[in-house]
Order: structure tokens, then sequence, then C-alpha cells
């Protein structure tokens, strides 16, 4: 609608024909958010439903066990659950640090004309597809790990009590440790961008009254920027754990494919999506491709449930924070 | 969005969908990725020739041996042969369409291509961490020449289910009961000890960086990379280097003529010259197919490529079946495939 139109006598019939494009404006905009819902639900149907034989099938075993033997038919998703889990959660403690110091970087400490191309770099590493990083990961990351820093890992903190028994075994350079220092960097951008964009939406006042109460730098990230961004920052967490948790293609060229659960880092592991993607061409019987379908439903879950608790963790933070202003 | 713009985007989707039906003439089939460069490549010449195409689906061989069964295509490929009992069940007939090999190859300092020789049991036991270092006495015993490192043995596999996969493992298993017993033959299996590596360049990458490492790549993949290749002691008690006169010996001394539905899988054979772990890669038609029509051009194909295909598939180091064998598989065709 121009300004012009609203001086004008709006008549009978350009109403109805505007009130009947408002109706079906609203009737499409409710199709498409209703075509979320199906979507889900239909996926949720058919996994499980895909997956029934083998969960009816093995029951709580298929959680606990670490055999996967397609031969004898048995399966169990012990070793792709760790591997999922402690490579994402690896990835993260890499990651978050990081990309918490390239934003407050960008926003509060930046010299101006660094800042276009550190951000557009940032930009642009998220847009690498993945299996580049598992090309990469493969050929050049992997052998500077094996021939470099492995062996140090393994001759220095091998011997060590405790944090020893992590970096156990010989230098693969392909590993658990390689597929979850890769997903770091594959995560990284996420996080990094809408970190910054959140730090960017806090208004100046507030800083430059914190500055102009006397705090330093460092009080007016903690005590200013961090608290106002925090549902942002956890937001960008999330959804680089999210990329983390059911990366697949690069994870599946890095990580040495082996379903075992052993407490060494450098040692070859498994991922639920790595598992499907290895095997679901070559799959034959039911109970097989029940098994993997199965592994799908758990990373299903697996995200939900860590989606859910980050959702849980955020509203108890504010209203903590509620109730201390 | 405007009324109109929905239905240009209606349109628009269903002309992707139609344009799925413009090639409805093509011969459809899905499965083994082993010989997808030669049924492509034949597809071409053969396209150029008569005008049909090939719409060739690689997506494994576990999901050519679904769509057949689902008859969403004419015909599947699998490297696995199918057992007759599930062939006859599922009114499917099976035939061999090209041959192939494994090949171990070694990365071991001071050892080339074609130097170092090991038999099924020894291998076996490497695969299974029982030997662990490349000085060990029982691969000394096999090589008393070679000055042979104390180096620790990486075994590497392929972590995708594959055909090379399922032909490895059916050699060791034939050659070893523990092998047979605590691991058995698949295209995917639960290995005791190493790493796994995506695919054969993923292998053969791994296998290269890793000092005392042991893998198992495609033929084709051995030759063109010019790895280091060893030598295996077939049943006749000889040492064998892999070459396509040594897969086809394989092929022509086994016994395909009392191989109900072709069920033969070809590692383990009899003979002086036969490589031990060789191969063919099936495809799967019905016995009264859905469409006579299809699956008559599908098997004018097949034809085409038993008779022209030779050199095209010695170009890409595929082994071409014995002629015997190519005259047995056609009488077939002729006696139990409803096909026009």
């Amino acid at each position: 609608m121009d300004q012009a139109s609203a001086f004008v006598v709006i008549e009978p019939r350009h109403a109805a024909r505007q009130r009947l494009g408002e109706r079906i404006f609203r009737g499409a905009t409710l199709a498409a958010a209703v075509l979320v819902l199906v979507l889900l639900g239909g996926v949720t149907i058919a996994l499980v439903k895909g997956a029934w034989p083998a969960l009816s099938h093995f029951k709580l075993e298929f959680l606990t066990r670490e055999v996967w033997n397609p031969v004898t038919e048995k399966f169990g998703a012990l070793a792709p659950i760790y591997g999922t889990l402690v490579t994402s959660l690896i990835a993260m403690a890499v990651a978050i640090p990081l990309s918490f110091g390239i934003s407050i970087f960008l926003t509060e400490l930046c010299p101006a004309w660094l800042k276009r191309p550190v951000g557009v770099a940032v930009e642009l590493l998220a847009a690498v597809p993945s299996i580049i990083f598992g090309i990469w990961g493969m050929f050049v990351f992997a052998p500077v790990l094996q021939r470099h820093v492995q062996p140090w890992l393994i001759d220095h903190l091998g011997p060590l009590p405790g944090i020893g028994m992590l970096f156990q075994g010989p230098p693969f350079g392909i590993g658990i440790l390689t597929a979850s220092l890769v997903l770091a960097i594959m995560v990284l951008p996420f996080i990094a961008s809408v970190m910054r964009d959140v730090f960017e939406t806090i208004p100046d006042v507030l800083r430059e009254s914190a500055y102009g109460l006397g705090a330093t730098t460092w009080e007016v990230i903690w005590k200013v920027v961090l608290p106002y961004s925090r549902t942002g920052v956890v937001g960008g967490i999330m959804l680089g754990l999210g990329r983390a948790l059911g990366e697949t293609m690069a994870v599946t060229f890095v990580i040495g494919n082996a379903h075992r659960v052993s407490s060494s880092l450098l040692a070859p592991g498994t991922t639920i999506s790595a598992s499907i993607a290895n095997e679901f061409t070559e799959a034959v019987g039911d109970l097989y491709t029940s098994s993997l379908i199965a592994l799908g439903v758990l990373l299903f879950l697996i995200t939900f449930v860590v989606i859910s608790a980050a959702r849980l963790m955020l509203r108890r933070l504010d209203r903590k924070a509620l109730s201390s202003a | 969005m405007s009324l109109a713009s929905v239905q240009r985007v209606m349109v628009a989707a269903a002309a992707v969908a139609l344009t799925g039906l413009v090639h409805a003439a093509d011969i459809s089939g899905a499965g083994a990725t082993f010989p997808y460069p030669i049924y492509s490549k034949w597809a071409d010449a053969y396209k150029t020739q008569t005008g049909t195409g090939l719409n060739y689906q690689s997506i494994g061989s576990g999901g050519g041996i679904k769509q057949i069964k689902a008859k969403t295509v004419t015909f599947g490929a699998s490297d696995m042969p199918l057992k007759p009992e599930e062939l006859k069940a599922a009114g499917l007939v099976q035939f061999p369409m090209i041959i192939g090999g494994v090949v171990p190859v070694v990365n071991i300092k001071g050892v080339g291509a074609g130097q170092l020789t090991l038999d099924g049991a020894t291998l076996a036991a490497i695969y299974m961490g029982d030997i662990k270092t490349w000085n060990d006495p029982a691969i000394r015993k096999l090589n008393p020449k070679l000055a042979l490192p104390a180096t620790a043995i990486a075994p590497i596999y392929r972590s995708d289910g594959s055909g090379t996969n399922f032909l490895f493992t059916d050699y060791l298993s034939k050659q070893s009961p523990k092998f047979k017993d605590n691991i058995g033959a698949a295209t995917s299996v639960q290995w005791p000890v190493g790493i796994g590596a995506k695919g054969n360049e993923g292998l053969a990458n791994q296998t290269t960086q890793t000092d005392g490492a042991i893998g198992y790549v495609e033929f084709a993949y051995a030759k063109q990379n010019k790895m280091a290749n060893v030598l295996l002691i077939n049943q006749a008690h000889k040492a064998v280097a892999p070459s396509a006169a040594s897969f086809q010996a394989a092929a022509a001394n086994a016994d395909w003529t009392h191989a109900d539905g072709y069920y033969l899988i070809l590692t383990d054979q009899a003979g002086a010259d036969s490589w031990p772990i060789t191969g063919a890669s099936f495809i799967l038609v019905y016995r009264n197919p859905p469409d006579p029509v299809a699956t008559g051009e599908a098997l004018k194909f097949f034809g085409w490529a038993y008779q022209h295909g030779t050199q095209m598939a010695a170009d890409l180091d595929y082994v071409p079946l014995p002629a015997a064998l190519i005259k047995q598989v056609q009488t077939t065709w002729k006696t139990s495939i409803a096909a026009r």
C-alpha cells in the first residue's frame, strides 16, 4: 500500500480483495509452519518404524554393547555413541574459547581496518563444504599430527599417571583426536559469527555507561557484554554443537572407523553418522539395515536431549538473573 | 508469496519431476560401485552405437539388491553373489559380468613391489593381531632372503562396506579357521585390530603414510598408484603376482558348470597361476520380468559388452570373463529369462 491511497476512500471491492489477500497470506504462512511439523513427524515415524526390528530384537542391549558384528548380526551402539559424544565434547572444548576470543576481539578490541578482513575470513570458513575439511584432514592435517604431534604426545604425556591413558598406542594420524580437532575447526566459524553478531547488537550506550563509571575493558566484557548477550551466545554454541554431533563426511575420513571404545584419544573410533555413511550402502539383511536406522534414531534423540538441556539451562539462568536483579 | 508465484513454483516442480520420464527408454540399473567405471564406459560406447543409454546408480551392492527386489530398476548389480535359495525365493536370475581382484599392499622400509610373499594363514594372523611385527618368524619363513625390520605392523582395512571387504574376508576365512570363527566373511566385519580408512583412496593414502602398514585395494588401484603389492601363495603352493592373467586363470579354473545360479566365489581357486583373491561382479534380473522388453534391452547391452567390451575392460584394468563362461551365461539367458 502506498501512502497516497490512505487519503482515498477505500472502495468496498478493493477492501474485500485486500481481506482475501490477507487471508491467503495467513493460510500460506500457517501451511509453511505446519509443514515443518508434518515433516518432523514423518521423519520420526519413518525412523522409528525402520529401527523397530533392531530395537525390539536387541532391546536395551543395543545401547550398552560394544560389539558391532555384521557377520553374526550382533549389533550394539556403544562405540558410535561414545565416539559421537567424545568428539563433539572435545571439539566444543577447543572451539568455544577460540570463538569467544575471535568475537570479543572483533567487537571490542579490533582496530577498524582489521575488522572486515577477519570477519569475512570467519564467514568464508563457514562456507567451506565439509567434504573439503575431510580431504584436508586426511591428506594434510593427519600426516602432520602423525609425524610431529602424536609422537610427542605419546612420549611426553603417555607415561603420566591418569592423563597418560588418553595418549596410548601407535601414532596412526587419524583417530578420535584428529576427528575432534577437524570438527572444532568446522564449528568454529558458526559459533564465532553468531557470537560476533550478538555482541554487536549490544547498545553502545550500555558499554559507554560502564566505561563512564570507570569499568575496565575486562569488566565491561564480563559484566556488561556477556550477561546482556547470554541467550545469543548459548544459541551460537548450540548451533555449533548440533553441527558437531551430526557431521558425517569429514569425520568419516579422519576418525579411523573402528567400532571400539578405547580410552586413548589417538585410537580409532567411530561416530553414529560415520557408521551410517560407511555401512548403509552395502548393508545386506533386515537386522543390519534396521540397526543402522536405529543409530539414526539415537542421533535424533541425542540432539533433541542436548537442545532441550540447553533451553532448560537458559531458562534457569534467566530466572536467576531476574531474581538477583 | 502471491498466487502467481505459487503456480510458477508448482509448474517448475512438475517440470523437474517430468524430466525423469524423458529417458524412460534407457536401461536402468543400480548396485555395486566396483564395476561402475567399466559399466559407464561400456554405456557411453553403446549409446553412440545404438542410441540406447544406461542409467546406472552406483549405490553399493546392498542397495542394488534392495532396488531390484523392489522392482524399481531393470537390473541389480552385486559384488557378492546371492545364494541359490535366495535367488529362487525372489524369482531372480544371476550371472557374472566382469572380474577383478584384490591385492594386499604394504609400506615397509626397503621392501618394494612384488618382493614380499605372504600366504593366507599369515595374512589372517596379521589381521587378527596375532602377528605384530614384520620380522615375525612366520613372515621370515616365507621370505628367507628379505631383510625385514622389527617395525610394528599397522593393519588398515576398508571401513565402508564393500565387495573388496567381502572378497578379502572370504579368502581369509577359507585360509584360517580361527578367522572364520571369530570374524567371518561379509562386506563389513568387526576387525579386532587396525584402523579403518574410507574407500580405496583412503586406504591407499593411510597405507602410504603409515610406516609398517598393510592394506588391500582393488587391482586397478594398486597398479595405477604403483603401490608395493604382495605376492600370495595360492592353492597350488605357488607364489603368484596379481595380474589380469592370474585373475583370469582363477576364473577359468573355477567350476562354473556345477555352480547353481552361478553362486561361486572365486577366492582360493585351484590352478598354478590362479590369484587367490579374485572375484566376479554379478548382475541380477527377474526370471519373469515385470517389463520383458526392458529386460530384453538390458540383456542386449550385456551381450554387446561381452562381445565388444573386452578392450575397454582391459584399459581400465578389469578382467573380461573367459569365453566358455560367456557362452554358458548366454545359454542361461535363453533358457531361464522370459525377456523380449
